[in-house]
């Protein structure tokens, strides 16, 4: 059991003469007209982080104002624009398309061992559509901005003033872009496996993209239809949902729902696959129920579409139908826990490196505890009358999106930054900006779920005195979760000053991506792989598949 | 125990509100539970496994299938008994006694409006027997908004065009928070209300003389309570500074012109026809928004708060 690994031999090595993608062509137009998966990946990664960062300093402004009652730095009517656009711009420009859009687009054909994804061209359309929703959502912003919240609630955002019709059409395109990358995704898995490769010899990583992906192209669909009713109601006044036109206002909430719960699953799932790979790799292990974790992601996904009343057990809806949503609800929990344990025993008897990606992942284990645990609170209905809309909610949803799905790309961008770029970062910077992040995280939500179980309501720019004190915690948290990522910046963009120097396989990983270069080639391999085994086979050493 | 329980989850003002926390209560212990195990696996494995030899061959654990079911099985089960521990509870609160008194609540932005069996009417304040199951009847006037009362552990949103009802039974005497927990625009987090749970005599003399300090104090001060309680403050200010309406300071005697072209000098006249009827002159610059208040006002609140804007100079 302590053979030493053998360097494997590495497909694009330098004794061909291959360049590597980041200089095959040279200026903007071979970036803009590519339909490298690779490039479109780093192309959609600049624009989502870019994006997170918009969103970011939106979310610095919101813990600004809130470290007083009444006003702080801004209006009352400045803040509810302020907190809208920061839900709409991370959930719809960030998340959404974070791990699939960016990291899934670079590494899944890597993985997979194929040349690209199965429709190039419309991987590149994909992206322009993403960028044309960004500057539409820009345009909105600059021309009134929206106050209805990210969830676009009628009759209130068919009424109040504001660019609401132009965010929203812009959500509608963002969507196509999303379904496009979903479609490109479930046909690369089933068509472009390298020869040998199985479904169940698939990195975890392609099982929760694939799982994902089936939820981008059946659930994205009924959001674009609830926004353009409610464009259409805006601008010509037809009655589907404000009750003045004889519309029926939870009528919106259904449709809205109906997608953006599994949605939710569309931001989790990456996270969780990421994960998958990243603590086999670091603990150099067999990952621990490879089929149950598979398994649990698809099922998560189908579950996903039968849960969105849980967000309305307030709503009105009949009290037959909240004991229907609350009794599935719980269901995701069960997927949820055999996941988390079997992550957790994959470690066992393994050789386990901390390096930036692990400590990303072990803080995952860790806010996705806390984000599912609470999840709990609010499947039982009596408890969650009480929390609904209060600031406990806003902690559940951030320790799930934030502390488990945020956290994961940071793992993810960590484990495959060397890949992507060819370059190492600093590991102590980085190991500094993950404790940061994960203290600031803590710091910024763990009050808020006292201040919600305590009675605050959510979108309160003015709050009684009583609550100050939690607030200010939760401010001065923010400000450490924003000098963690401050710090990120630095040592993610000094890397990139440096000349490359980062070996083909730094991890010691088993997966495809990283039996090519680093950065890989255009074709990024020079002949097709040839998979002898699973992914995870670290107990035997390289080279030495079932087939070899 | 019970200090955790009341730091975390402020005063009860029912039994149900009791039972609520007790499951609350009961599934924070359980997390507490689960996430110490959850820290102790991952900080017990990560360490004890750490790297201490690079490129070493691990062993080839696959599955355990007894362990699998396990955490399959075992988490299935709490979360079925949590489902029909939540949901038994919410049954029994959603159905209001055939004793219960009814009171009907509108709300609007950004104000709550109630409307008791007698006809007696009020804004912002809700008076209510305490130990008497008490059932609201609501709707709104315009958007969304949301009737929470924290110490009940009860809400329910509040929607245009529909009624919808919400059934408690005040045990604790006192002034309870009522807060707006449906996003509905600029004041949303100032349409906030007080419930008083009174004793039954109290209540009965309230519903007849009303609030019972309005009776000794004086106007001025009796203005100020219903700027304060009635949703002026969220619309006007006193400080000269310009809000959805005009502001307070400075009003009284002062040239108003409206957005036909007509002015007025502010007068108790003018300030009596813009509160029952706002629509009928609008003040340049403004929108139309501001809701009736016809009836709403006893004559000592009226005069109250036109004594209240005259000393706002």
């Amino acid at each position: 059991m302590a053979d030493i690994i053998t360097t494997p031999h590495i497909s694009g090595h330098a004794d061909h003469h291959d360049v590597d993608y980041l200089h095959d062509g040279k200026g903007l137009k071979s970036w803009l007209t590519t339909v490298d998966h690779k490039r479109i990946g780093i192309m959609y990664l600049w624009s989502i982080l870019f994006m997170f960062f918009l969103g970011g300093v939106f979310a610095m402004m919101i813990r600004l104002e809130l470290l007083t009652p009444k006003q702080t730095i801004m209006s009352a009517e400045t803040y509810n624009k302020v907190f809208t656009l920061h839900g709409a711009i991370m959930v719809f420009l960030f998340i959404i398309p974070s791990v699939p859009a960016a990291l899934a687009n670079f590494v899944l054909p890597l993985m997979l061992g194929a040349k690209d994804v199965a429709f190039p061209k419309l991987n590149l359309f994909s992206w322009y559509i993403y960028m044309a929703g960004a500057l539409i959502a820009i345009a909105a912003m600059v021309t009134g901005g929206v106050d209805t919240g990210w969830t676009f609630y009628t009759p209130y955002s068919t009424t109040t003033d504001g660019s609401v019709a132009l965010m929203t059409f812009a959500a509608f395109v963002l969507g196509f872009s999303s379904i496009l990358t979903g479609v490109n995704f479930v046909a690369t898995i089933h068509k472009l496996r390298a020869p040998g490769m199985g479904w169940f010899d698939m990195p975890l990583f392609c099982w929760g993209i694939y799982a994902t992906a089936l939820i981008q192209v059946l659930a994205t669909p009924v959001l674009a239809i609830t926004l353009l009713l409610l464009i259409m109601e805006r601008t010509f006044g037809i009655g589907i949902f404000d009750p003045k036109l004889g519309g029926d206002p939870v009528l919106f909430q259904h449709f809205f729902w109906f997608y953006s719960h599994p949605a939710v699953y569309i931001m989790i799932l990456p996270g969780m696959a990421i994960i998958s790979e990243i603590i086999p790799t670091f603990s150099q292990k067999t990952i621990f129920g490879y089929r149950a974790i598979a398994f649990s992601s698809v099922a998560i996904a189908l579950v996903s579409f039968i849960v969105w009343g849980h967000h309305m057990f307030t709503s009105g809806q009949s009290q037959l139908a909240s004991a229907i949503f609350s009794f599935i609800t719980f269901f995701v929990a069960v997927p949820s826990a055999i996941k988390t344990f079997n992550w957790i025993v994959t470690m066992y008897k393994g050789s386990v490196a901390f390096n930036a990606p692990m400590l990303y992942a072990l803080s995952f284990l860790l806010l996705f505890g806390i984000g599912g645990l609470t999840g709990i609170f609010l499947g039982a209905v009596s408890v969650d009358i009480h929390l609904h809309d209060t600031y406990f909610v806003v902690a559940h949803f951030h320790y799930v999106m934030m502390g488990s799905t945020v956290i994961a790309f940071l793992g993810g961008l960590h484990y495959w930054w060397p890949k992507m770029f060819g370059r190492m970062y600093n590991e102590s910077a980085a190991k500094v900006a993950c404790a940061l992040v994960f203290i600031g995280f803590n710091a910024t939500f763990l009050p808020q779920f006292v201040l919600g179980s305590r009675g605050m309501p959510r979108r309160y720019y003015n709050y009684l005195p009583e609550f100050q004190f939690l607030h200010q915690a939760s401010t001065v948290g923010s400000w450490i979760l924003g000098l963690g990522f401050l710090i990120m910046a630095g040592y993610l963009f000094a890397s990139l000053r440096k000349k490359m120097d980062a070996p083909a396989n730094p991890w010691h990983s088993r997966t495809l991506e990283w039996q090519t270069a680093s950065p890989p080639i255009t074709h990024n391999f020079h002949e097709v792989p040839s998979v002898g085994g699973g992914p995870y086979d670290y107990y035997r050493p390289v080279g030495q598949g079932r087939n070899a | 125990m019970d200090s955790i329980r009341h730091w975390m989850l402020g005063p009860q003002g029912s039994a149900y509100a009791n039972d609520v926390d007790v499951l609350y209560m009961f599934l924070v212990w359980l997390s507490v539970f689960f996430f110490a195990l959850i820290v102790f696996l991952t900080v017990y494995f990560a360490w004890k496994y750490r790297r201490r030899k690079e490129g070493v061959l691990t062993p080839n654990i696959g599955h355990n299938l007894a362990l699998e079911l396990l955490w399959s099985i075992v988490p299935l089960i709490i979360v079925m008994g949590i489902f029909f521990w939540g949901f038994n509870d919410y049954v029994r609160a959603s159905v209001a006694p055939n004793d219960a008194i009814e009171i009907h609540v509108t709300g609007k932005k950004w104000l709550w409006a109630f409307e008791y069996p007698d006809g007696t009417r009020t804004i912002g304040n809700l008076h209510v027997p305490v130990n008497r199951p008490v059932k609201l009847i609501l709707t709104s006037e315009d958007v969304l908004h949301d009737f929470y009362i924290p110490s009940m552990r009860q809400k329910t949103d509040v929607i245009p065009g529909r009624f919808v009802d919400l059934t408690f039974t005040p045990t604790v005497p006192g002034r309870h928070q009522v807060f707006c927990a449906e996003y509905c625009g600029k004041s949303h987090s100032d349409m906030m209300a007080n419930l008083f749970v009174d004793s039954p005599e109290a209540y009965e003399k309230w519903l007849v003389e009303g609030d019972p300090e309005l009776q000794t104090m004086p106007p001025v001060e009796v203005g100020k309570l219903v700027y304060e309680n009635k949703g002026c403050n969220s619309c006007h200010s006193i400080d000269g500074s310009k809000n959805t309406g005009p502001s307070f300071k400075g009003l009284y005697g002062r040239l108003e012109k409206f957005t036909d072209g007509s002015t007025v000098t502010v007068d108790d006249n003018y300030i009596a026809e813009s509160i029952n009827n706002p629509q009928a002159r609008i003040v340049a610059g403004y929108e139309p928004v501001m809701p009736t208040f016809q009836g709403l006002l006893r004559i000592p609140e009226m005069r109250g708060i036109i004594a209240y804007i005259k000393e706002l100079k």
